[in-house]
């Protein structure tokens, strides 16, 4: 079974880097505010990224404190 | 759809489309005493019919609106009707096959339409021309409303979806003159699958670069699950795929392994395709489009982000429950099968959570078919992952494995489980995207629910009992100790029942028509929503459950 020789150090190192990942988002705050993460994505009004000079902004102030 | 391109943008199109047309002209010419020469025609036409589309608008006038003020939502849209035409392509020729088992004529006496070149049409139709299309185009969707940030160019994601369907092309075409690599659901040759390795690497560089770019701290759960699926799924088709062309000039290849070691890579990665595209990717579906329909958030987050790692470090190590009693050494079938018990923990915790979601919300469950199919969705995927991991247990696998119980169990996930949360995903979608007041007709929005439910039920019982019995009826012996039942009995013991699932699925094939007419009619006949901000706002949150609106 020399493919194991392949496959297990392979799925392992996908696991180490899995490892990673979770410790980095870990470290990066990532699960501070979960219900307010959870909640965030339920009103997002698409508000401009880079705000424009068309964009008129007492309008989109008064839709986000809504 | 071109005039949100620039002028340096189309410029660059052009280019890659006329990089691919001289690829597929240069395949053409060396293998044209090959099938590969009919592919290298197709790819010349693709590139060459996209050269010309983009040349055509080369010199239109400039996008004059800021472009970093809005989402880019055209590979989205075009991505969504790409799958729906997959799914109706997919889904017929699924129907196709299965007559084909229960009325062998439908043949038709013809070398491509043998059942063995039309179920891997079927089988990539629907799980990487709708499920993939699906995928990628509800994925553009979510990474940049949940990171709240514009994708970072206007090529790559025209070229991770034009390129991906491609690659289905390839393998569909492929399939009907005999090209096929017998790995299962990897059955495209070399140089399809370099090119997928290519679109994938796009594909995953676009999604970390708008990760990047967003303006929201925390990364949301969904996003982490498509993640997922884009990385595992290019590992485990580079490992799989490890293969020596014959010669560069034909499509025939050899893998670089053989025997049980083949059969082990080919498991390794094809119960990992089904942990990685079919279900993480459509989890972060179910964990955007679900809470965003019954505008309630997730249960419990934190039980999401848990599944997730659970997911993520248990998937990995099952795919031996698929070479049970075979020369697979013994302790690694069962590292495989006490994996995937241990799997039902994170899934069902997924299923749970998205159930639980809905407490509270049930009025809205009865009123919107949408909803309602993201619901029964989280059903069949609780009900398809507990069967799973029972299936994985060795000696249930005993009486399983080899027969129709299996298909009965992939159809479980696939029809009640993906593709009912793609279809939830879809009809949530369209009126956003296209900011159109509703779906066209919601009484088809029901019909379709209906039809795949019915559809779904009939296909799985049907094949729940015809397994059962083709498996007991191999295991019968009579009392001088030979088999009770030649294997032509178990045969005609199947017809009724291979009826019945040609009728379930064609119920399930008319539901994805109607969707494609609905989706359609949205586009042309709904009038536009005005939005009520100067910039572009999407009314997600306050979409109104559709029927009770009506």
């Amino acid at each position: 079974m020399t493919i194991l020789v392949i496959l297990i150090p392979v799925t392992l190192c996908m696991g180490v880097f899995a490892l990673a990942v979770f410790f980095w988002s870990l470290r990066n705050g990532q699960y501070e505010d979960l219900s307010g993460d959870a909640e965030r994505i339920l009103h997002d009004e698409d508000v401009p990224l880079q705000p424009s000079k068309t964009t008129r902004r007492p309008e989109m102030t008064k839709e986000t404190t809504r | 759809m071109m005039s949100n391109l620039t002028g340096a943008e189309r410029s660059k199109a052009m280019m890659i489309a006329g990089l691919g047309a001289l690829v597929g002209l240069l395949m053409a010419i060396v293998g044209r005493n090959d099938p590969m020469g009919a592919h290298g025609w197709i790819i010349l036409l693709f590139f060459g019919a996209l050269f010309f589309v983009v040349g055509n608008a080369l010199y239109a006038p400039e996008p004059t609106e800021d472009r970093a003020a809005s989402y880019y939502d055209d590979p989205t849209k075009v991505g969504i009707i790409l799958a729906l035409l997959w799914a109706v392509v997919g889904m017929s020729m699924g129907v196709w096959v299965a007559s084909q088992l229960a009325w062998p004529d439908l043949r038709f006496d013809a070398a491509w339409s043998s059942f063995g070149r039309l179920r891997p049409v079927h089988t990539s139709g629907v799980i990487f021309g709708f499920g993939g299309n699906a995928l990628i185009a509800t994925s553009y969707h979510i990474m940049q409303r949940t990171s709240r940030a514009r994708m970072p160019d206007q090529i790559s994601p025209w070229f991770v979806l034009l390129g991906f369907n491609l690659f289905c092309i390839i393998a569909a075409s492929g399939y009907i003159m005999g090209i096929t690599q017998s790995k299962e659901y990897a059955e495209p040759e070399w140089y399809a699958d370099i090119w997928l390795v290519v679109v994938w690497v796009v594909y995953f560089i676009l999604y970390i670069r708008t990760l990047a770019r967003r303006n929201e701290p925390h990364i949301y759960v969904a996003n982490w699950y498509y993640l997922s699926f884009i990385l595992v799924v290019a590992i485990l088709h580079i490992v799989n795929n490890l293969a020596l062309p014959a010669s560069l000039t034909g499509a025939k290849s050899y893998s670089l392994f053989s025997g049980v070691q083949d059969a082990m890579t080919q498991w390794w990665y094809g119960h990992n395709a089904v942990a990685f595209f079919l279900t993480t990717g459509f989890l972060g579906m179910l964990y955007y489009f679900l809470p965003k329909r019954a505008e309630r958030p997730i249960y419990s987050y934190r039980l999401s982000i848990l599944s997730f790692w659970g997911i993520v470090f248990f998937y990995i190590w099952v795919g031996s429950h698929h070479l049970h009693y075979t020369a697979l050494p013994h302790w690694v079938q069962t590292l495989g099968m006490t994996f995937s018990i241990m799997l039902l923990v994170p899934s069902w915790a997924s299923a749970g959570n998205a159930l639980m979601t809905l407490n509270g919300a049930w009025h809205k469950v009865r009123d919107d078919a949408t909803l309602r199919f993201m619901m029964v969705a989280a059903v069949f995927y609780g009900l398809s992952t507990f069967e799973g991991s029972f299936m994985a247990i060795r000696p249930v696998n005993g009486l399983s494995h080899y027969t129709d119980w299996t298909v009965g169990h992939v159809h479980s996930g696939a029809m009640g489980w993906v593709a009912l949360i793609t279809f939830g995903s879809i009809y949530a979608l369209v009126p956003v995207l296209w900011r159109r007041e509703t779906m066209y007709s919601w009484k088809a929005v029901e019909w379709h629910f209906w039809l795949a439910l019915t559809g779904t039920v009939i296909y799985v019982f049907a094949m729940w009992n015809s397994g059962i019995i083709q498996g007991l009826m191999w295991r019968t012996y009579n009392e001088t100790g030979t088999l009770r039942y030649s294997f032509v009995d178990s045969l005609v013991a199947m017809h009724p029942y291979y009826i019945a699932r040609a009728f379930g699925g064609l119920l399930f094939l008319t539901g994805a028509c109607i969707c494609l007419w609905n989706v359609v009619m949205t586009i042309r006949h709904v009038p536009r929503v005005t939005p009520r901000l100067d910039y572009p706002t999407s009314s997600e949150a306050m979409e109104p459950a559709v029927p009770a609106a009506e």
